[in-house]
């Protein structure tokens, strides 16, 4: 999941139909930047993208044979990569368009499962389009736009010109009660400086960095109310609306105790093990008694990567932080989980 | 890790040493001319005496490619394909309506040829006519039957057994999840596919018992049967691993045989077509002969740290083949 400068950098593209993927797209590859990417736009999609190395997907989700239904990837994008990997040289980075419906774990997966795949290609990010207008009646009747939403490293809200500044603000605070750890951006006509959603290297261990939540530092607790009942709810932080999505959550842990890598690693192999198919992403800086040096994981459901990053700074406060994404998380077990990994 | 390099017998001297320019997919012999698959646009072709010569036969990636010793067919992602001949000629036998890539070819009897666009796999016979079946996923790999036209073809959840001259309804033989490389056994009794998994799936044919052959280190690319039959030669682990299926039973319930073991992963096998003899390839680069018998060692190319992509054997068994993946090719003459 990790390193290596030679792999190809490959950006996923994802949002609901009409949200502005394909404007998004059309701009990456006709700005002047010197780069040439290979295209992979699914079947359906919409038409009238120009480039030279464009390739149609069927996004044919398989199951991986152990029979869990979270253990997917996406065959096609197998295929595909590896054919691409043929003409090596002529192209920098690819670039993943998927359908509105598409569930963004299997291409993710992809990359990590395939070691071929693996070997010569990296994933930097997860970039998601919603629409600034229609992304809150996704939200409810579109669980493949909240999954959208909830596995995103980018996020553009985009046609931002259609709706007025408070309804922007619901829109930010729904996106945060699903995901505060994407980088967020408001645009119009999917206008952004291409560095913000290209080279994030968002799945590199090396770049773990800034797990904070975006906008919630300020508040200084924990968002851990998840109620149940069925109605959403919303309160003030820091003058914020938060919004808390009632299935899709993310939870955040840390303790500034060392943990014991005896007992972390068997608890959170055990828990994506378990309840990886609720987990969509989880991400890590870890403490661990006795070691000079900082610890990073991340996964994408049932899949885990960590290693060391580096030394911990004399001057950097030693704690650990762990933050998952997911849909009906087990919050008590996983807080308790987590508690009882302290050395 | 190779100490082989030291110890070992060695015939590189023999070897005559080849810069393709371009990445190595895949090698052939058209009689005793080596023919090497480059990634992209061309073919080399290196007769035994005389100059290389580099062919051109499509307009981008080649994505796969089959021999039946008298032309090497190949399918680009030009939507392509294309049979070469050792005096250079080139014939394209199909053009994807909609320039789809051309996944996978297989070369079959009676100059019939198989190939594949996503989920469309078709049949060329002998005498042109050309056949069309529609799977329910991607074609993951094509294979003819020893015998009669009969092409196996693999996709996710299973196998297609398809008679293409027949009215019969294509068989299915399932297995979940995502299946790749096939193979028949050369007594047609046996079907095998390599999984995105790190195993080997199998049928015994004719009461379709599965087999599973698991073990492997990374996902099985390259299989080889021996010349009488009896062996299955297979990459994927850090030795050449050979499964016995000389018994009705084929594999069922057996353990594989393990030769040349170095800690190193085998990329690519290749069986010689007379003796129990295997050409073994390397991920750091390493070609070793291997003979069943005895396990002795024969020392073919050092380990340079570049995978070995491509291991071709010609028809007599005395010149072999082998490509790396940064170009480097050589043969080797052996008589
Ligand atoms: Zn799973």
């Amino acid at each position: 999941m990790s390193e290596s400068t030679d792999k190809i950098p490959v950006t996923v593209l994802t949002g609901y139909l009409g949200a502005g993927k394909t404007t998004l797209l059309n701009r990456i590859l006709s700005e002047p930047h010197g780069k040439k990417y290979a295209v992979i736009v699914n079947e359906f999609g919409e038409i009238g993208i120009d480039n030279e190395l464009i390739v149609n997907a069927d996004e044919e989700v398989f199951e991986m044979n152990n029979g869990c239904i979270c253990c997917t990837v996406r065959g096609d994008l197998i295929r595909i990569i590896e054919g691409l990997m043929r003409r090596k040289g002529k192209f920098d980075a690819i670039i993943v368009e998927t359908t509105g419906l598409a569930d963004p774990a299997p291409v993710a997966q992809t990359f990590f499962v395939d070691e071929n795949v693996g070997k010569r290609t990296k994933l930097d990010a997860v970039v998601t389009v919603a629409d600034a207008k229609w992304l809150k009646e996704r939200l409810k009747d579109a669980p493949e736009a909240k999954n959208q939403i909830a596995f995103a490293d980018v996020i553009l809200i985009n046609k931002t010109d259609l709706v007025t500044d408070a309804e922007l603000r619901e829109i930010e605070a729904r996106i945060r009660g699903i995901n505060p750890y994407a980088k967020l951006h408001r645009t119009e006509r999917a206008n952004i400086a291409l560095s913000e959603v290209l080279g994030r290297n968002a799945f590199d261990l090396d770049r773990i960095l800034d797990i904070e939540p975006e906008f919630l530092h300020a508040d200084g607790h924990d968002h851990d109310h998840h109620h149940g009942h069925d109605h959403k709810h919303d309160h003030s932080h820091g003058g914020l609306k938060h919004y808390h999505d009632e299935d899709m959550q993310s939870l955040s842990l840390s303790t500034d105790k060392p943990l014991n890598p005896d007992k972390f690693f068997p608890w959170v192999q055990d828990l994506v093990a378990k309840d990886g198919p609720s987990i969509l992403r989880c991400k890590g800086i870890l403490s661990f008694k006795d070691d000079p040096e900082r610890f990073v994981i991340q996964g994408v459901h049932m899949i885990l990567d960590g290693d060391h990053q580096r030394p911990w700074k004399d001057d950097e406060k030693r704690s650990s932080r762990l933050v998952f994404i997911g849909r009906k998380l087990p919050e008590e077990k996983i807080r308790n989980g987590f508690a009882s990994c302290v050395a | 890790m190779t100490d082989a390099s030291t110890s070992t017998p060695s015939v590189i001297e023999r070897t005559r040493h080849i810069a393709a320019g371009a990445p190595i997919v895949g090698a052939h012999f058209l009689g005793r001319t080596a023919v090497l698959v480059l990634g992209e646009e061309a073919l080399l072709l290196v007769p035994e005496e005389g100059e290389e010569r580099r062919v051109a036969v499509h307009g981008g990636g080649i994505l796969s490619a089959a021999s039946d010793g008298a032309r090497v067919v190949t399918g680009g992602d030009d939507g392509k394909v294309v049979a070469s001949g050792a005096n250079g000629d080139i014939e394209i036998l199909a053009t994807d309506e909609k320039q789809r890539w051309i996944d996978r070819v297989a070369t079959g009897p009676d100059g019939a040829v198989a190939w594949s666009a996503g989920k469309t796999a078709h049949v060329r016979t002998g005498k042109g006519e050309v056949r069309t079946l529609e799977v329910p996923s991607s074609v993951g790999g094509l294979a003819f039957a020893p015998k009669g036209l009969r092409l196996a073809i693999a996709h996710y959840n299973g196998v297609t057994l398809w008679f293409p001259n027949a009215k019969a309804a294509p068989e299915r033989f399932e297995w979940r999840g995502s299946h790749h490389e096939v193979n028949f056994s050369p007594d047609g009794k046996f079907l095998l596919t390599a999984m995105q998994e790190p195993m080997l799936h199998g049928w015994r044919l004719h009461d379709r018992k599965d087999m599973r052959m698991s073990g492997y280190s990374a996902r099985v690319r390259s299989l080889s049967w021996t010349a009488d039959g009896g062996w299955l030669a297979t990459s994927g682990a850090e030795q050449l691993i050979l499964w016995p299926f000389s018994s009705k039973d084929g594999p069922m319930g057996k353990t594989p045989r393990q030769l040349a073991a170095f800690g190193v992963r085998v990329e690519v096998v290749a069986c010689h077509p007379k003796q129990e003899v295997i050409a073994i390839g390397y991920e750091d680069g390493l070609v070793l002969l291997v003979r069943l018998d005895d396990g002795a060692e024969i020392l073919a190319k050092k380990p340079d740290k570049v995978p070995v992509s491509a291991l071709a054997w010609d028809g007599a068994g005395t010149l072999l083949a082998w490509g790396a993946e940064d170009g480097k090719a050589g043969t080797i003459s052996l008589a």
